[in-house]
């Protein structure tokens, strides 16, 4: 069975050419377009990852990312978070919530994909 | 035995009493009756001569109640104007004044020239005045002499030299010995002032006896005194007029500015409070002594034969009566009225000669040795005592040349013009800062000149045959230069008319003098001391007198210095003496060390001043004094310049840390605005990236896909245009810079190429467009093209955010008296309040909206132009669509018309 990936990003070409890529890579892809969205998706699909923007309308990366690290049930969720804003603090304050990984926009298709099997490891 | 024997035993029986008296309140623990405020006022009555005591009847019967106005003037000085004599008063106990000369030379920089000027117009002044004293004692001799054979008093008319000669020198005798047995520090001479005070009451008892005696001996009481005044030749109706009035000055700067009344009035005063005492009681005698006078005249002028003296009366009517114990009594009166007065005057006088004329002489002069205070001591007697017998001398010969046959009246008064000429410079001394050395001595000789050559020199050489010529013609034959009508002023009265020019000049000379130059500093500050007495006296307290305590001095130091220091020092003082307490033992060596170590702190002379201020033990000299201003000066001039700079620095520092603050917030927006910038450009560089990616890394697309990945590629690269478009705008719009001027345009013309611009995004939005517009022509502030990108990007997000099926955009514009107002309305989601607030920020992108067309920065940008135009724009508040209101002030030409 693939591993499923979940993509919480508000901007549609991001998703489409993430989507595009990882489905390449034999995920199976679903995306929210916001915070909120994302949340509920991690919860009722309980993907295997999950791609994380920072800047997310309703609810922020940040915000999503201690409801999950808050809760038993997706403690351990391998997360990837992008963020645009490419400064040291924000990935240090991302990190202390407890990423897995974080990427700055523009990123290489291929390290995504790289992280994403780094975050599967096992299966991949 | 003959009266004039009787006389004689009685004046020199008097003399010892007089002495006696002298001695006995010079000892240490006199009567305190001496200290007494009645004793001071009698004192004063020195200004009733012999002249007042027989003068005054003779002036009656000449010249009927002129006599007053000698009486007049003092009066009124003493009522009215005792608060100019408290003044005085203050600064003379405060400097320890010595004598007018000191103390109107003191007031212009202690200037020896001015001293030598006034002393040597009193000397002058003073001359006639004791020639008058000693001829009226002389003259009560001879009269005594020749009684009661002869009642006219004829002897009076011409002293006999041998009597006015051993007058003289029992005069100088007994002022020596009374005046000049001590060299006290303030002048001061109790015996003599005790004395003095004796003398005043047996002169009043006198008159009031020989007044009495007219009246109710000779008259049948007051009425009967009426009725014979009536038929009397003394003229009661003398005009009230000028005269008057200059007498009345006269006597009032008289009992100011004469020597010997400023001797006992302000010298001799003990404590300030008696003046309050002598300012009703001096008056009280004056009116006493004045009240029998024109009696006297009357009854005598009706008693004796015709063509007596009538400067006599005061004796000739009682032995007429025969009552030769009254006379006697009158003749010790006129005895004390001309002794007190030549005493007093030539104790003055010979300070003044001694103090200003004579030691500035010999401090100047090369063989003077004048160490050691004994020597000074012993000089200074021998030259006061040479003094004394100088002025009586001159007196004597004044008497032997001048003084032809005039009344004592008169020649008294040519005393007080010469006295009056200090008046203007004490004046100005008092109550002109202005007031400077050039101006005082300019008066002072201006005034002193006028009044000798008017009125001083006729009255000796009147009737010298080259003076009556000069007299007659004017010097060199210029009319206008005639002593007794200068400048053309014709008067009978030479009196007034001497008065009226020295006085002129005087005033003239010292206000001119005084504007021709400003003051000095020792002169700026004396004159503030003079003037502002009070003033500074308010504001500190003077320790003075006594030794000072160790308590004292540690009150000064810890003040100076601060408690600890001043305990240390102390402490190690005392500790240094041996001694057990915690303060020394004082002494001048440790006054000298304490001066020293404050010193340091305030400067020499200002330590020096405080401590002297403590110890009491000397006055601060002028040197001093001028030191300590400069040093207070300097110490002010440094702090104030301190206190300024220290302004400028706080002031730079304010303004600084305000710069500081703006540079901070520009920056950290600077900071928010590069990140912010960052984050909007690599959104659409993500999506660009990622799909040439995509395209270049996968071989198997399908067409299809190749063509929309494309599609992504060439609209994120426009997107990223124009938010770089925006970027650019927003910086030009905020800084201003390159930005078209403003001009009046038409904001509808905006308006309609706005919605023109937006034509094809409406269309394809299916958007339908409700207007009500303004049907006439405005005009606003404005740009044009700004103004129309304003509303393209309120109508875009109308339709971008709109996500209404149906969706409508409502544009209305109106005109208000001062506004012109826009509001474009959309029937959409509308923006939730959280966002409502930040809607104009930079890259404060609708999060709502699903879709992400703009870059962020439009409404910020539009906010910036309406802000420039001095317009606002604004969201509405309200549920339903967005609703923004753009609002720009009419431009002037529009409100005009």
């Amino acid at each position: 069975m693939a591993q499923r990936v979940l993509i919480a990003e508000d901007e549609s070409n991001i998703v489409e050419s993430l989507r595009f890529v990882l489905m390449r890579e034999g995920y199976e892809v679903s995306h929210a377009l916001d915070g909120a969205e994302a949340l509920s998706l991690v919860r009722r699909e309980t993907p295997d990852a999950l791609v994380l923007d920072l800047m997310l309308p309703k609810l922020s990366g940040y915000d999503v990312l201690k409801e999950l690290r808050a809760d038993v049930a997706t403690r351990a969720l391998p997360i990837l978070m992008l963020t645009a804003k490419g400064q040291a603090h924000d990935r240090q304050a991302a990190e202390d919530l407890g990423v897995d990984a974080f990427m700055t926009k523009p990123f290489a298709n291929s390290d995504v994909v790289a992280q994403i099997a780094r975050l599967l490891g096992s299966d991949a | 035995m003959d009266i004039s024997q009787l006389a004689l035993i009685a004046a020199l029986g008097f003399a010892g009493l007089l002495f006696l008296i002298a001695f006995l309140a010079d000892r240490e623990g006199r009567p305190r009756w001496l200290a007494s405020p009645v004793v001071y006022t009698l004192s004063i009555s020195i200004y009733c001569t012999s002249w007042t005591f027989y003068g005054a009847v003779g002036s009656a019967a000449r010249n009927g109640l002129e006599y007053l106005t000698i009486y007049l003037g003092p009066t009124l000085v003493f009522i009215g104007f005792w608060a100019l004599l408290r003044k005085i008063l203050r600064i003379a106990k405060r400097d320890s004044i010595t004598s007018i000369a000191d103390f109107v030379s003191s007031r212009y920089g202690k200037s020896d020239s001015v001293a030598a000027v006034v002393t040597i117009l009193a000397l002058l002044a003073a001359a006639p005045y004791i020639a008058l004293q000693i001829k009226a004692i002389a003259a009560s001799f001879q009269v005594l002499g020749s009684a009661p054979g002869d009642l006219t008093g004829a002897a009076a008319a011409a002293p006999d030299p041998v009597v006015a000669f051993w007058i003289t020198a029992g005069l100088a005798l007994f002022t020596i010995l009374f005046g000049t047995r001590t060299v006290d520090i303030n002048e001061r001479h109790l015996g003599v002032v005790a004395a003095i005070a004796v003398e005043a009451l047996v002169k009043l008892v006198a008159l009031v006896a020989v007044g009495a005696l007219a009246v109710w001996g000779v008259a049948d009481g007051p009425s009967d005194l009426f009725e014979r005044m009536a038929d009397s030749a003394v003229p009661l109706d003398t005009p009230f007029g000028m005269r008057w009035v200059g007498l009345i000055l006269l006597s009032g700067a008289a009992i100011i500015c004469l020597p010997r009344q400023f001797q006992v009035t302000i010298v001799e005063n003990e404590r300030e409070g008696h003046l309050f005492t002598a300012a009703w009681l001096f008056p009280l005698y004056l009116l006493v002594m004045s009240l029998f006078v024109l009696p006297i005249a009357v009854i005598g002028l009706d008693v004796l034969p015709e063509g007596s003296n009538p400067d006599m009366f005061v004796l000739t009517m009682p032995i007429a009566e025969g009552r030769t114990d009254i006379a006697l009594l009158a003749f010790l009166g006129g005895f004390s009225s001309g002794t007190s007065m030549v005493i007093v005057s030539c104790i003055a006088l010979s300070t003044m000669i001694s103090n200003h004329i004579v030691m500035p002489l010999a401090l100047r002069s090369p063989g003077a040795r004048l160490q050691g205070g004994g020597d000074v001591r012993r000089f200074l007697l021998v030259s006061r005592r040479l003094s004394i017998c100088f002025i009586l001398l001159l007196g004597f010969i004044y008497l032997r040349t001048g003084a032809s046959g005039e009344g004592l009246a008169s020649i008294g008064l040519i005393a007080f013009v010469g006295a009056a000429q200090v008046l203007p410079a004490l004046l100005g001394a008092l109550y002109w800062e202005g007031a400077n050395r050039r101006g005082a001595l300019a008066g002072l000789i201006a005034g002193g000149i006028v009044w000798a050559y008017a009125l001083f020199l006729p009255n000796i050489f009147g009737g010298v045959a080259w003076w009556d010529a000069l007299a007659e013609a004017g010097p060199f034959g210029q009319a206008w230069l005639r002593p007794g009508a200068l400048f053309g002023l014709q008067t009978d009265d030479a009196l007034m008319h001497a008065l009226f020019w020295s006085l002129t000049f005087n005033c003239i000379g010292l206000v001119l003098g005084s504007l021709s130059r400003l003051p000095n500093p020792i002169e700026r500050l004396q004159a503030a001391l003079f003037v502002g007495v009070f003033r500074e006296e308010a504001g500190a307290g003077t320790l003075r007198g006594g030794a000072a305590s160790a308590d004292q001095l540690f009150d000064l130091a810890q003040r100076i210095m601060g408690a600890d220091r001043a305990y240390d020092i102390f402490r190690s003082y005392a500790r240094g003496q041996g001694a057990a307490t915690e303060f020394p033992t004082v002494d001048d060596a440790f006054i000298a060390h304490l001066e020293r170590r404050m010193a340091a702190s305030v400067g020499a002379a200002s330590a020096r001043a405080m401590i002297l201020s403590v110890t009491g033990s000397e006055t601060i000299s002028l040197d001093e004094l001028v030191r300590i201003a400069d040093e207070t000066a300097r110490l002010m001039t440094y702090t104030s310049e301190v206190t300024r700079k220290s302004d400028e620095i706080e002031r730079a520092a304010t303004q600084l840390k305000a710069a500081n603050d703006r540079l901070r917030t520009l920056d950290r927006q600077k900071d928010e605005f590069l990140s912010q910038v960052s984050h909007e450009l690599r959104t659409p560089m993500t999506s660009i990236r990622s799909f040439t990616e995509i395209l270049s890394g996968t071989h198997d697309l399908k067409p299809e896909e190749q063509e929309r990945f494309i599609g992504i590629i060439h609209a994120e690269s426009i997107r990223l245009t124009g938010l770089l478009d925006e970027i650019l705008d927003m910086s030009v719009i905020e800084s201003g810079d390159g930005e078209r001027a403003l001009e009046p345009v038409d904001p509808e013309a905006a308006l309609d190429q706005a919605l023109d611009a937006c034509l094809g995004l409406l269309r394809t939005g299916d958007v339908r467009v409700e207007t009500a517009r303004v049907d006439r022509a405005v005009l606003v502030q404005g740009n044009l093209a700004r103004l129309s990108q304003v509303f393209i990007n309120i109508l875009s997000n109308a339709v971008k955010y709109n996500t209404n099926d149906a969706p409508v955009i409502h544009v209305e514009s109106q005109v208000t008296a001062d506004d012109y107002i826009v509001v474009i309305a959309d029937n959409g989601a509308g923006i939730p309040p959280e966002e409502a607030q930040t809607v104009f920020d930079r890259f404060s992108r609708g999060r709502t909206a699903g879709t992400q067309i703009g870059a962020g920065l439009g409404l910020a940008i539009s906010h910036a132009i309406v802000t420039r135009s001095g317009g606002t724009l604004r969201l509405l508040p309200g549920s339903g669509g967005a609703r923004f209101e753009v609002r720009l002030p009419l431009s002037e030409a529009e409100s005009l018309a």
